[in-house]
Formats: structure tokens, sequence, C-alpha cells
């Protein structure tokens, strides 16, 4: 073979494999996004599926069965489902627990990141890891005599309870992350307003809190699920029935009118409504806050 | 106590040539103090004394009402013949290796199919982790409905011509279990996702890129490269998922409250039964000393990676 007939193959090859590569790309890109709509409509389904059933009628599913394609549509299944399952009143206890605890646990939890992360206490590192360990332990540990002190102190079956408990268990992590954040912090902000005179105090509140913003963001929407979510506290604290928060009313709900299919998906919307509003408006902070602390 | 002994001997000797030199500056306003001693109390009292209260309780036979009675070791020794306990120990077991495997393995595949900036991806992923923002008692509700008999899976079954494959998914002992894993499977995959992503946003693109000049195939570089390098997230991962496991208590209760039979209880949920249900009171804190026994190993870990990471920085 010829030095001449080389160069003229690749001269006339080059552009077919070009154009060959990037007809295989566009293969490529398709078959991503027709894979990964797949999966995505596939973690969909669930949720379409209860919104179906929420609209239709109970004579419907009774004649029809869940599984077929609807024949009616009624947004009575939600007035019945608001009334049934309490749900003015378990929203509003919801509420009155989750709003205090979220800005109650996120201050303290603010004000120990800070000492721990801008002044030299001894011991500061043990007292975070401990402080992360009590957030670590599983709940189930401490269920039992929580219920016990509880009761001791004359709070049992009270919102209160549940306020105290939340913020006592979520301090250690909230403090963790805040801690990592806080220490990302210049020191020369912090040097000034002590120079100036500036108590700790001050410094904490005008200088180091603004700062710390964004995490609180992320921190602040993640622990408004977590609380607004909770089972197991509200069912092991409280007793009273019109105490119960969202959660837990549900889950009554479905206890009592098993066989309403379309009432009990109608209250599951309901429920599911304040943390997606809160995870819709917060959604960017949201996904960061959940690596927050575990990876960074 | 050995962490905090070496605590006290680097504290000593980082603090004594400065408290020399500078001590003003060395030493902290005392409202500092009280501004990490105040929720550290809070801790305390609302979780580590009601942790060692637990521990006592377990020693007792009481049920909440008449007076206590100390019993020593006694509880434990029933665990030990106590055949539902053995099958939530057993269904516990299942539970981590389903539900944490398969967790882990999803979520690392879903990470590396969304980790890139193709356009679309945010509509996947926001699709991935919509169910993290449910509760886990929405979630057990919105599956209920999928798993009945005249449900989803047995229409889709049937409508497919496979109607011996019908079950009564959530009655039926054999499969129930494995029903639930599902449904906590839909709402953990997308938080694992999220952690690895970020996991993997944070290495260095360099090195897979020179694998990749060097004639590495996608495998290869994902065997030899990414994975290696993700080690410490792999481990914050799977201690994520081991203590979620050993916690998991709502979807549970939410879809079978253990039964039918015992098939699907865990640790958890035989805790919180014979706790409140029961009124055992010191047989379940006894069973809460035994999830608080295996949780404790991976929480170290938890903490030594914490520990060694703040270091770092």
């Amino acid at each position: 073979m010829t030095a001449t007939s080389i160069s003229q193959a690749a001269g006339v090859a080059r552009p077919r494999r070009l154009k060959r590569k990037s007809r295989r790309r566009a293969l490529v890109t398709v078959g991503f996004h027709v894979g990964s709509s797949a999966i995505s409509l596939l973690w969909f389904a669930p949720i379409l599926l209860v919104l179906i059933t929420s609209f239709r009628s109970f004579n419907d599913i009774a004649l029809n069965g869940i599984s077929s394609l609807p024949h009616s549509f009624t947004f009575a299944t939600f007035t019945q489902a608001w009334r049934l399952g309490g749900f003015a009143q378990a929203l509003t206890n919801s509420m009155i627990v989750t709003i205090p605890t979220v800005f109650l646990s996120l201050l303290l939890a603010a004000a120990a990141a800070f000492a721990l992360s801008r002044y030299r206490l001894p011991f500061r590192r043990t007292i975070l890891l401990i402080m992360l360990a009590g957030n670590l332990l599983p709940v189930q540990t401490i269920l039992i005599p929580v219920a016990r002190i509880t009761q001791d102190l004359g709070i049992f079956d009270t919102l209160g309870a549940l306020i105290a408990v939340q913020t006592a268990f979520g301090l250690g992590f909230y403090t963790f992350v805040l801690y990592g954040f806080m220490r990302s912090i210049p020191t020369e902000l912090q040097d000034a307003a002590s120079i100036d005179g500036a108590s700790p105090v001050r410094i904490f509140l005008q200088v180091i809190l603004p700062l710390t913003r964004p995490a609180l963001g992320a921190l602040g929407a993640l622990a408004f699920t977590w609380i607004f979510n909770d089972l197991l506290w509200s069912i092991t604290l409280i007793q009273t029935s019109s105490k119960l928060p969202t959660t837990a009313a549900v889950l009554s709900l479905q206890g009592e009118y098993v066989s309403s299919w379309s009432v009990v998906a109608a209250g599951t919307v309901i429920a599911a409504i304040p943390s997606a509003i809160v995870f819709f408006i917060f959604q960017k902070s949201f996904v960061g806050g959940l690596a927050l602390g575990s990876v960074k | 106590m050995a962490g905090l002994s070496r605590e006290v001997a680097v504290w000593f000797v980082t603090s004594v040539p400065t408290r020399l030199g500078r001590r003003r500056v060395s030493f902290p306003p005392p409202v500092v103090f009280a501004l990490v001693l105040v929720p550290f109390a809070i801790e305390a009292v609302g979780v580590f004394w009601p942790a060692i209260q637990g521990v006592m309780l377990s020693f007792l036979n009481w049920n909440g009402i008449a007076p206590s009675k100390e019993v020593g070791l006694g509880n434990y020794v029933s665990l030990a013949s106590d055949p539902i306990f053995i099958t939530a120990l057993k269904n516990t077991a299942i539970w981590i290796v389903l539900f944490g495997g398969l967790s882990f393995v999803g979520g690392l595949g879903v990470a590396l199919l969304f980790q890139s900036g193709r356009r679309g991806v945010g509509i996947y992923r926001t699709a991935l982790f919509l169910p993290i923002v449910f509760s886990l008692v929405v979630t057990a509700l919105i599956w209920d409905t999928f798993f009945q008999p005249t449900g989803i899976l047995n229409g889709l079954l049937n409508a497919v011509g496979l109607h011996s494959w019908t079950h009564v998914w959530l009655a039926d002992p054999s499969t129930a279990l494995y029903a639930i894993i599902v449904a906590a499977l839909w709402r953990e995959i997308g938080y694992v996702m999220v952690l690895f992503i970020a996991g993997l946003k944070a290495l260095d693109p360099a090195i897979a890129e020179a694998a990749r000049m060097d004639g590495c195939s996608r495998w290869q570089r994902f065997r030899y490269i990414t994975f290696p390098q993700l080690r410490s997230v792999n481990l914050v991962i799977l201690s994520v998922l081991v203590i979620d496991s050993l916690r998991s208590f709502d979807i549970v209760w939410a879809m079978t409250a253990g039964g039918p039979f015992n098939s699907t209880q865990l640790l958890s949920t035989y805790m919180y039964s014979t706790a409140f249900q029961g009124r055992q009171l010191g047989y379940a804190s006894a069973i809460a000393v035994v999830i608080f026994v295996l949780a404790i190993g991976v929480i170290i870990t938890y903490l030594v990676r914490a520990l060694s990471e703040d270091k770092e920085s």
C-alpha cells in the first residue's frame, strides 16, 4: 500500500466516521431518554394511581374494582375525607407542633454550633460527637422512658410533649450540620466585630446567623417534613384522637374506613399536600440539605 | 471513655502554651459556654437520660401500673426462647439485607445514570426523589392500594394472563414482608441517589478522563476508578441504611402492623406492640436494648468517619 492511498482513504473515511459517531451519539441520547422516562414514569405511577383513585366514587370502585379504568369523577371524596378524618383539627395540630419545633431546634442548634465552631472550647469535638450520637440512636430505645417522663411531668397527651421531645431529639443532627457550615465562614468578620466590642451573642445574631441562612433554609425545609411526617412519637405520646397530628389521623381514617378506597385515597392526598408544598418551594435547598452532613 | 481521655490529653497539650501566651484570646467568655450548654442539657434530659433509663427498665418486670419487680437478665433469657422475637430478628435481618442492599445498588445505579448534565435530567431526578417528601404512612397507603386483591398489581397480572401469579399480597405470610420492602424501596432509592450524586460531584473528573484517554471502558472506569474513590461515601450511606433499617417502623405499622401471623414483625414493631399493647414495659425495653446493640457498631463507624472528616478540613 502506498502512502498516497492511505492518506486518500483516510481523507474519505474521516467525515464518514464522524457522521457515524454523531449518529451513534444521537442514538445513545434517545436511548437514555427513553429508559429514563420509563423509570421516572414507573416511579410516578403509584402517586398517579392514588390521585386517580381519590376522584372516583364509592360505587364505581365497589363495582369495577380499584384496577379498572375510572368510570366516575367526584370531589365528594375529599369533603368526606376532610370531615371523617377530622383534618381541619389534625392539620392545625400538626402546625402547632411542627412550626415551633423547627424554629426552636434550629435556633438552639445554631447557638451550639456557633459556640463550638467559633471558639476554642474545651472538649468541643467530643461534645459535638456526643450530640450527633444522640440523634443516631434508634428512637425505640427511648420510647418507653420518654412516655413515662412525660406522664410524671403531667404533659403526656399534650402537643407540648411532642414539641419538647422532637426538639431534643433533632438537636444533635442540626448542630452537626450547622457546625460544618459555620466553620467555613472566614474569621475576619468575627474578629472585626469583636475588636469593635461586640458581645458573642451579638456576633452570633448579627454576623454569623445571617451568613448561615442557606444552611438554615435547607435544614428548615427538611426538618419541617420530618416532623410533619412523624408517626411514632404522636401515637406514643398522644391518646386523645382530637389531638392527633395529620400523619396519625390519616392512619386512623384508614383503620376505620378500610373499604372506602377513594375516601382513604383522598385523605392520603390531603395528608401529603403540606410537605409537598414545602418541597416545591424549597426544592433546591431541600435536595442540597439531604446531602448535608452525610456526604461533603 | 478512651475517646474522652484522649481529648483531655489533646486539649492539655494544645492549650498550655497558649494559656501562658495570650490568655484572654484563648479562653472564651462565659456566655459562649451557655450557648452550647443549654442545647446540650436539653438533649441530655430528652435523649440520654431516657436512654439510660431504658436500659435499667430492661431488668424489670413491669406493666406500668403495679409495682415493678427486679428480674435481672430474666427478660433477655425469655427473649432467646420467644418464637416471635426470633421471627422479628430474622425479618429485621432480611430487611437490612434486601431494603439496605437494594437501596444501595438501586440508588447508585440511578445516581450514575442521572449525574450527567444532559438536558431533562432534572425532571427525572425530581420524579425519583419526590417520594422522600411523603411520610412513610402516606407511602404505605399509596402501596396498599397497589397490592390489594382487586388492586393494580393483580389487575396487571390478570391482564397479561398470569392468573396463577396473583396473590393477596399483604395478607399472605409468604409475600407480605417483600411487598412492604418494595414500598419502602420506592421511597428510599431517591434518597440514596441524592447522597450518591453529591458524592460523585465531589470526585475529581480528571482521573476518570485520563483513564478514558488511556482506553478504559465505561465499566472499567466505574469498577477501578469511580467506585474505589467513593469508598468513604459508601461507608456513610451503608451506615445510614442500616440505621434506617433498624428504625423502620411506620411503614410496616401502617401496612400490616406486623401481621399476618407475625410474618412482617420487625424488632421495632414487636417492641412497640409489646410495650403499648401488651403493656410489658420491661420486656419491651429489653427488645429496645437489642435494637440499640445492633445499631451501636454502625453508629460508631459513622461517628469515626465524622471525626476524621472534621480533622481533614
